[in-house]
């Protein structure tokens, strides 16, 4: 067994629930978030965005804003002159200022930076821009017809057939067997179709900058994001500059949930500080936020399965539609993926579509694409039970995938979790508990792919025996906490003993962004090997002190001892001693690892929840909450649940309250807080966190990752709960309070 | 433009600074001071991430003008430990996890003691109430809530 495999052991550090690190920045309001840095000499820039849903942008004139006093640059699409190798960046850069046409409400047309927030704000009204106003679509199901308006043209791959309009950019197709043929074995079968509506990742944090770019061709990039790597990286494309010549820090992030794992302001506010020659800081309102970042694709979907009588599954088919807003993204396809993931399917068809309309460009948000083919394909088997009166979770145990089940998207299953969640639920005392006058419970399961990716580690063993950690990923949940434990656990001594910091770019090699679920599975693996790669050099410099061979000295306990009664008797040298004798023995040591981290485990998760409806008024109350995942091995319990909880409650939003509203003229219509509402704390129960652990093959602690899983059953738990208390089917989201009222009064 | 003189008392810490008519209370805070454990998620007094006491009484400072802070107290987040120790909520959030992101932590942590103050021995439904206007998008609340109610319960000496 290669020495990074799983390898059954008795933990120390990892599982306990230290104090987090940047826990006492948290609490006293010291840490430095995106928008909390300043320069001396700082200019304050903002964006003009376009107030139409698709325009021409027939001409700018920036000379009256140019000509205010306090104004130091305006920058319009005009000064962005290099064109982006790739398409992806190249969208990116159409994305952050728009080009001939602005695609969406919120589209950034052009920027100003000035001396204060005030005089910025006027700059931004002086600007004179010339639209022709063009029709509009924001309706994925309108905008696939052939005479929708076209947002791009020349767009279109090749995988779509004809008859639909350019908007449709891509279909992927997934499965395998013959479902015709399975359908015609089928006893029973069910077919529906939903609707899902776009939410917002609805980070506390606003998007944040602060840019400082010379013209000696060097800049600094302070900013709040998932990924430091990929904003110095797509940057530097944009600009047209080596990304050597770029050093971006990663604040302290204040939520990302995916939306951080793009630019927005960022290359924006770079050109300004080139133009004006002093640093820019760059934050959006909330209003910005929800016009112009993240949010996820609406979906509409269809879905048919067929069941014999004993509720085995004979066929399944999928249709999975995603709207991406203004720019393609793959999430039509990742929903084809992973919809029917939790089954053991014969025959199968899994079809996803990217369909551009005018909104903005959807960007990940945990678990991307799953939530919404969950939704509609938990939603068919929980009527299917009902029709065969059978127990949701036997009918999912009868045919869930395990060990060895060939997988909706491909590959075969290696060890997973999804019978051992099915498992605790059905012994959870929450699946027998009684239910009260109006309530109903609902079940659902949910798969995401987890993700390794490139990861770059440095471990620095400092003189007096404590040790400096150096990882590239942005800590989003106490990920510092949980690399802290693994080095300390690898080593061999206390937790206090290690800090963990964020290098930022010039300072440790490439990292992927902090998605897919990675950090803890990537980076912990990679700092479990940075240390192992210090250790071996300690265990050289022992056994130089001592005079014996290398391979004749073991690692205990934080400790250098001989290996067995052959190597010699000395006493052990811990870490400590020797690190204090490094200078003499070679010189000051450290450990690191470079990889591309593969064999992060799929994960799968099982959610219980009980909801009361109130028929009067079609309002939805969770009274109670459970939530069953496999973590692989949870390193820090308080935050493998916290992720648990906070996906779930995610989930609850966009199941029951969250909506991006548009208005006949494209606009958005509900772009703050009060009215594109996310749970509040007198919303919900307590969310009960039930962690299975069934160790990742792929990882030396059998660490998975755990942060998308839990918002992928929410929405179909949610429906399947809300269903059975109001006794009609719900296939739209959200179940908001007239949504489900009319679909009471029409049963 | 002329700007206008406050005189105010930040912390317990008698503070004075110019500000613009138009300026908030915390553009002054996070921009003037340098006080920028007071966030801004909003600007509309939606999510709380801002919340001080202004005069013992809970207000997003988003939506009081810096003017407005003439004459009175203000406590933010950067008041809340005494020297290097801290409030018991600010210790249990630590120890208890009851912070992700910690975007929302000095509001609720502002909101929390305020209400500590008032109501020593709150029930789940008070904390979830009062809490409902300091949004948080990472932990589900559900960390939060205990957090708040088993440091209640420490310091009535409960525990």
């Amino acid at each position: 067994m290669a020495k990074d495999e799983f390898t059954p052991r008795t933990f120390k550090v990892v599982g306990t629930r230290p104090p987090r690190p940047d826990g006492l920045d948290k609490v006293t309001g010291r840490a430095r978030y995106g928008a909390d840095m300043s320069a001396p000499g700082m200019l304050i820039g903002l964006c003009l965005r376009s107030p139409h849903a698709h325009a021409r942008i027939k001409s700018i004139d920036t000379s009256a804003a140019e000509a205010m006093k306090g104004v130091k640059a305006v920058v319009t699409r005009a000064d962005f002159t290099t064109t982006p190798e790739d398409q992806g960046t190249r969208d990116i850069l159409d994305n952050v200022m728009a080009g001939e046409k602005a695609l969406y409400d919120g589209h950034t047309v052009a920027a100003v930076a000035a001396t204060s927030r005030s005089v910025a704000r006027a700059a931004l009204k002086a600007i004179k821009v010339e639209y022709e106003v063009l029709p509009h679509v924001v309706d994925v199901d309108e905008a696939m017809k052939p005479d929708a308006p076209v947002l791009h043209e020349g767009r279109q791959q090749e995988s779509v057939p004809k008859g639909y309009s350019q908007n449709v950019l891509a279909r992927s197709q997934y499965g395998h067997g013959d479902i015709e043929a399975g359908f015609k074995k089928a006893d029973i079968i069910v077919e529906r179709s939903f609707t899902t509506a776009a939410t917002h990742q609805g980070y506390i944090e606003p998007h944040a900058c602060l840019a400082t770019m010379g013209n000696d061709g060097q800049g600094d990039l302070w900013c709040c994001t998932q990924g430091h790597y990929m904003v110095r990286n797509t940057c530097s494309a944009i600009l047209g500059m080596d990304a050597g010549r770029l050093k971006v820090t990663a604040s302290e992030i204040g939520g990302g949930f995916g939306g951080k794992t793009t630019v927005f302001l960022e290359p924006v506010a770079l050109m300004l500080s080139k133009k004006a020659g002093k640093p820019v800081k760059m934050t959006m309102s909330r209003d910005e936020v929800l016009r112009a970042s993240g949010p996820t694709a609406s979906t509409s979907i269809d879905i048919k399965i067929g069941m014999t009588k004993e509720g085995k599954i004979t066929a399944a088919q999928g249709e999975f539609r995603y709207q991406s807003g203004a720019f393609y993204a793959m999430n039509g396809a990742l929903g084809a993926m992973c919809g029917f993931a939790p089954y053991d399917l014969e025959n199968l068809q899994s079809v996803g579509w990217e369909v551009v309309t005018n909104r903005p460009k959807a960007a990940a948000y945990r678990a991307p694409g799953a939530p919404m083919a969950a939704f509609a394909v938990e939603s068919v088997m929980d009527e299917l039970a009902k029709e065969l009166d059978m127990d949701p979770i036997e009918l999912r145990l009868k045919n869930a995938a395990e060990e060895g089940t060939k997988s909706a998207y491909g590959p075969t299953y290696p060890a997973i979790g999804l019978k051992a969640t099915l498992e605790a639920a059905k012994a959870h005392p929450h699946w027998s508990a009684p239910l009260g006058k109006n309530q109903g419970r609902g079940l659902a399961c949910g798969f995401w792919f987890n993700f390794g990716g490139d990861t770059c580690v440095s471990l620095m063993i400092n003189p007096d025996g404590t040790v400096s950690l150096s990882e590239g990923n942005p800590d989003i949940g106490g990920s510092r906490a949980a690399m802290t434990m693994m080095a300390a656990e690898e080593l061999g001594i206390p937790y206090e003993h290690v800090r963990t910091v964020i290098a930022d770019t010039a300072t440790l090699g490439q990292n992927e962004v902090t998605d897919g679920s990675r950090v803890t599975f990537a980076v912990g693996l990679a700092t479990i090997k940075a240390a192992r790669h210090a250790i071996e050099i300690m265990k050289t410099r022992a056994a130089a002190t001592w005079g014996i061979e290398p391979d004749a000295v073991e690692w205990v306990d934080g400790a250098a001892q001989p290996a067995g009664p052959n190597a010699g008797k000395f006493p052990p040298m811990t870490l400590k001693e020797i690190a204090a004798i490094a200078s003499n023995t070679g010189g000051p040591i450290a450990g690191h690892h470079e990889v591309n981290a593969e064999g992060a485990g799929v994960s799968f998760g099982t959610h219980i929840a009980d909801t009361e409806v109130d028929p009067e008024t079609g309002a939805v109350k969770v009274v109670r909450y459970t939530v069953f995942q496999d973590a692989g091995k949870a390193v820090h319990p308080d935050y493998v649940e916290g992720q648990l909880q906070g996906g779930a409650v995610q989930g609850i939003g966009w199941a029951l309250n969250e909506e991006y509203i548009y208005g006949k003229d494209g606009t958005l219509q509900n772009a703050g807080y009060l009215d594109y509402r996310i749970p509040v704390a007198s919303d919900l129960p307590m969310i009960e966190p039930v962690i299975l652990e069934i160790p990742n093959p792929g990882h030396p602690y059998g660490v998975r990752g755990v942060g998308e899983t839990g918002i992928v059953p929410p929405l179909a738990t949610l429906a399947n709960a809300v269903s059975r208390a109001a006794g009609v089917r719900m296939t739209s989201l959200p179940m908001s309070p007239p949504k489900l009222l009319a679909a009471i009064k029409a049963s | 433009m002329s700007r206008i003189h406050v005189n105010t008392t930040i912390n317990g810490d008698a503070t004075d600074y110019l500000c613009e008519a138009e300026d908030t209370l915390l553009d002054v805070l996070r921009d003037q001071l340098d006080m920028t454990g007071s966030k801004e998620g909003c600007a509309s007094g939606d999510c709380g991430a801002c919340t001080v006491r202004l005069d013992g009484r809970l207000v997003c400072s988003c939506l009081v003008l810096g003017a407005e802070a003439e004459g009175r107290t203000v406590e933010t987040i950067e008041g809340m430990a005494d020297g290097e120790t801290l409030h018991p909520l600010q210790k249990n959030f630590i120890d208890k996890a009851a912070l992700q992101c910690g975007i929302c932590t000095p509001g609720i942590l502002v909101a929390a003691k305020d209400l500590l103050e008032r109501n020593p021995d709150p029930t789940e439904e008070e904390v979830r109430y009062w809490l409902a206007g300091n949004l948080c998008r990472c932990t589900g609340y559900d960390k939060i809530i205990r957090t708040v109610l088993e440091t209640a319960a420490e310091m009535r000496g409960a525990a």
